[in-house]
């Protein structure tokens, strides 16, 4: 296990001479963490602390016919039950703080569960034990519901309706598509003037972050009608501000301290804990501690999601990649979370860190009966970066070429136009590229070793293409733009009421930009685009659908 | 039974900070009599660092020695609005934060500073050690401790600094899927060496070579604990760890960590690392952030390697001994690929 400096790398943009910034000071929390004594979470103490444990759907999908908690609830130990009916606002999705998303979550659900592992009742009790056991006397009865667990099947016509919001089992980007298109150049004639086409699917596996410290979190009664609330949360305002909305209680009642935690790695964004465990304090005017256990951070804890990826690219015979198409599917689980948020965070990254002059994604959101995923280190790039980079090796092979010398021959360089019609800066792929084929002695060409990221970038490979293929595939219509992260002058209505939340809308902070503005090429509308579609005129059915906004906002009427 | 020695490669680039930007964090600044400085954040720190790295943000802006500075996170009442830390967007977005914060602060101690030596504050410079002194007339000085003393007791002064960094949300076309999505990337390369039992299927990770290029490394133990850390995820993730290993079957999912497979240490390759700091444009002092991206070449390269060692493709994770002894089977036996270096 080494560790070196390649101080001599983009040296000249470098002052290295600073008083703090570059050296190994030890962390400010190093003496707290070795000797165990940081408080964690998990290490305050409360009298009369009470426990919370949720009853959990033993199905995949199925309809709730009923829940009997009356034995439950005459359990020793047991103080409250809480079902959904007890949560002001019960239903929620993450990014609606964002105006992102509809919401399409409950807390606790109360019609149907999606995914087995979902919570519909919380038994608060005096211990950990009490709970368990009344847990097990709540008695649910479920009418069991068809499945579906993979993404193509979940999106094929007649595969069973996961998430009621979204019929299509596909979130909808935008008001507009069913998936997140990338359109730069023209793949199909790519395909036609090179001189192979290689083709792969890869399919990434779900995993689990695995903190340490599993998620959780600890409400208590605060003086002056306030609730304090201890918690492993990544995002102290995404769980503070999600609380306030379920709870319907104003932010400023809510104080919550965090701060140092036991590992996240994306699995504590999620903020289920929070607002169940302040909820419980509320009606119990007690401490409330909800904590999953292992098994629950397991299977029910979000994991990341599985990704399903197929490529083709359009190579030369000396190694040039002049085509790639992505087709790509974001299992999602049963309901959204950040996953159509991720897919953005994916088609922006596409192609990888190539200049490719024609490149093409539909990437989908799509709905299952399984556990939601959520974000997980590396999130909306580490599934496809396996697929971009699984695939280079292939088209390598195809060509007969070395893997390096194919990825430095094709790598991003200072002044490219990137797919997303941005231009790149500050690249440093083929350095890379070139020091770790010198530390594993992978012998590469001269050529090789002599690019630079640095240089013969830019001029022609600057350029937009001339013409830009665009098609109106996956069109849903019944939906309406909002305007968060609406692309400009575009003439689709705003949806006609307020706003799903009462948190200030981020594009209004009067900032003024630190940093340098990105080079904003003029878009060129292919001359096939047709003008947007007017909206659908409403109609009986349209008054209970929901509306999407842009990136995409859902919105009920 | 045959040993097959493979060589994988992957390369990588990876966005900092929430995508499309829109995401603010904020920070304060303050300092007590005595010249010491506290960082007020909500942002979170998981062990990455967050508290170290941000106090030594502050202490280079503000001039002041490390040890003058802590940082106080994460608490609602006390510490401003920060969107969390996910993203890779902690240390450049709340870094910059801290910047902005610091530059306020330290703007009213030279001026608290200047009062004391009547002098002009443009004319003050920090020596990072704890004093005030005229450029080019070290003799002429006062420590950051009396000239934040006597902004308290004498000048009625507040040394303190407000901070946000703010990317202002970009659009994203549906059409074409033009946006902006961040505004620098971090970038990796990384040579992965094992060995593949033909007979059992089962994989030796032998050793792993790498360079990241992360912008400047804002302290170089921390960026050290980020890879050795995050490339066994990425081990971990390439050929132990799933929540369902049937997938998309849900049966069999692991319920702890008995049944979810990880590697110990008897798995561990060793891992030699060279960083590359190439200092992006808005990050806080050049820095980008290592924490997310260095598990992700480590899966492609992995399964690359497989493919050179017996020359079988794995494209759906984890590698497992069962589908390499499947793949050498269709193929008729292994097939080497040829060794590389």
């Amino acid at each position: 296990m080494t560790i070196e400096f390649r101080k001599e790398y983009f040296a000249d943009e470098r002052d290295d001479n600073l008083n703090e910034i570059g050296k190994p000071t030890q962390r400010q929390d190093a003496l707290g963490h070795v000797t165990g004594r940081s408080p964690f979470f998990d290490d305050h103490l409360f009298d009369g602390l009470l426990h919370i444990r949720c009853v959990r759907s033993p199905h995949h999908h199925a309809r709730i016919r009923r829940i009997d908690t009356s034995e439950a609830e005459r359990m020793p130990g047991v103080v409250r039950i809480i079902t959904g009916r007890d949560v002001p606002q019960n239903l929620n999705t993450l990014l609606s703080l964002l105006d992102f998303g509809i919401d399409d979550e409950p807390l606790l659900s109360e019609k149907k569960v999606s995914y087995k592992g979902e919570p519909v009742a919380a038994v608060v009790a005096e211990s950990e034990r009490a709970a368990r056991d009344a847990v097990a006397k709540v008695r649910v009865d479920w009418e069991e519901l068809p499945a579906v667990f993979d993404v193509e099947e979940a999106v094929k016509p007649g595969a069973p309706v996961v998430n009621d919001i979204y019929p299509g089992n596909l979130f909808i980007y935008h008001g507009k598509y069913d998936h997140q298109k990338l359109r730069f150049g023209d793949v199909e004639a790519g395909f036609r003037q090179a001189d192979q086409v290689i083709e792969g699917r890869y399919q990434m596996s779900p995993i689990e972050q695995a903190p340490t410290e599993t998620c959780g979190a600890i409400a208590a009664p605060e003086t002056n009608d306030r609730y304090v609330v201890y918690t492993s949360t990544q995002a102290l305002f995404f769980s503070l501000d999600t609380t306030s909305k379920l709870l319907k209680t104003p932010s400023n009642r809510l104080h919550f301290i965090g701060g140092t935690v036991g590992g996240g790695f994306g699995g504590k964004v999620d903020s289920l804990h929070e607002p169940l465990a302040v909820l419980g304090t509320m009606l119990t005017g007690r401490p409330c501690k909800y904590i999953f256990d292992r098994e629950e951070e397991m299977q029910v804890g979000a994991p990341r999601g599985a990704e399903r990826w197929y490529i083709r690219d359009g190579v030369m015979n000396d190694g040039r990649i002049v085509a790639r198409k992505f087709i790509g599917y974001f299992d999602s689980g049963a309901y959204t979370r950040l996953s159509s948020y991720a897919i953005i965070k994916g088609v922006g990254h596409l192609p990888g860190p190539y200049t490719i002059p024609n490149v093409y994604a539909d990437v989908y959101c799509v709905f299952t009966n399984r556990t939601p995923a959520t974000a997980m280190r590396g999130f909306g790039i580490t599934g496809v970066d396996f697929a971009i980079e699984a695939h280079m090796d292939k088209v390598a092979h195809a060509v007969n070429m070395d893997p390096i010398e194919l990825r430095i021959l094709n790598a991003y360089r200072d002044g490219d136009m990137k797919a997303h019609r941005r231009l790149a800066k500050n690249t440093a792929l083929i350095e890379c590229c070139q020091v770790a084929a010198e530390k594993a002695q992978w012998p590469i060409s001269q050529k090789a070793r002599q690019a630079s990221s640095l240089r013969e970038g830019g001029g022609e490979r600057a350029k937009i293409p001339n013409f830009t293929a665009i098609d109106q595939n996956g069109l849903v219509t019944g939906f309406t733009a909002g305007n968060y992260a609406r692309k400009a002058k575009r003439s689709e209505p705003a949806a006609p009421q307020s706003l799903p939340t009462q948190t200030p809308r981020h594009d209004s902070v009067p900032v003024a930009p630190r940093y340098e503005q990105p080079v904003r090429p003029q878009h060129q509308p292919a001359a096939s685009a047709p003008p947007p579609p007017a909206p659908p005129a409403q109609t009986a059915s349209d008054a209970r659908r929901t509306r999407f906004s842009s990136i995409s906002g859902l919105r009920r009427r | 039974m045959t040993i097959h020695r493979g060589r994988g490669f992957a390369s990588i680039n990876y966005p900092i900070g929430m995508n499309l930007g829109g995401d603010p964090s904020q920070a304060l600044v303050h300092s007590n009599p005595g010249g010491k400085f506290m960082v007020a954040l909500s942002s979170i720190d998981l062990g990455q660092g967050m508290k170290s790295v941000t106090r030594q943000i502050a202490a280079e802006t503000l001039g002041v020695p490390v040890e003058d500075v802590y940082v106080d996170t994460a608490d609602s009442d006390t510490g401003p609005h920060c969107m969390g830390s996910f993203a890779s967007r902690g240390t450049h977005r709340v870094g910059n934060a801290v910047i902005q914060a610091a530059q306020e602060a330290r703007a009213v101690m030279l001026e608290a500073a200047a009062e004391e030596l009547e002098v002009d504050p443009a004319d003050l410079v920090t020596d990072g050690k704890g004093n005030i002194h005229v450029k080019g007339a070290p003799s002429k000085s006062i420590t950051t401790a009396e000239a934040c003393g006597a902004a308290q007791f004498k000048q009625g002064r507040t040394v303190s600094g407000r901070g946000i960094f703010l990317i202002p949300l970009s659009e994203v076309d549906p059409e074409t899927g033009e946006m902006t999505p961040v505004s620098c990337f971090a970038h990796a390369a990384l040579i992965v060496d094992i060995d593949v039992d033909d007979e059992t299927g089962e994989i030796d990770v032998v050793e792993m070579n790498s360079a990241y290029e992360l912008g400047r490394a804002l302290n170089p133990r921390l960026v050290e604990q980020q890879l050795v850390g995050g490339a066994w995820m990425g081990l971990s993730h390439a050929a132990w760890e799933t929540t369902e290993p049937y997938y998309p079957e849900r049966s069999h999912g692991p319920l702890d960590f008995n049944t979810y497979l990880m590697p110990g240490p008897g798995d561990i390759a060793s891992h030699h690392i060279s960083i590359l700091e190439r200092p992006a444009p808005d990050g806080p002092y050049g820095g980008k952030g290592p924490g997310e991206m260095c598990a992700n070449p480590v899966l492609p390269a992995m399964v690359n390697a497989v493919f050179n060692a017996v020359g079988v493709r794995i494209d759906e994770l984890p590698i497992t001994p069962e589908k390499i002894l499947r793949g050498i089977r269709a193929n008729g036996g292994a097939q080497p690929q040829g060794r590389r270096g």
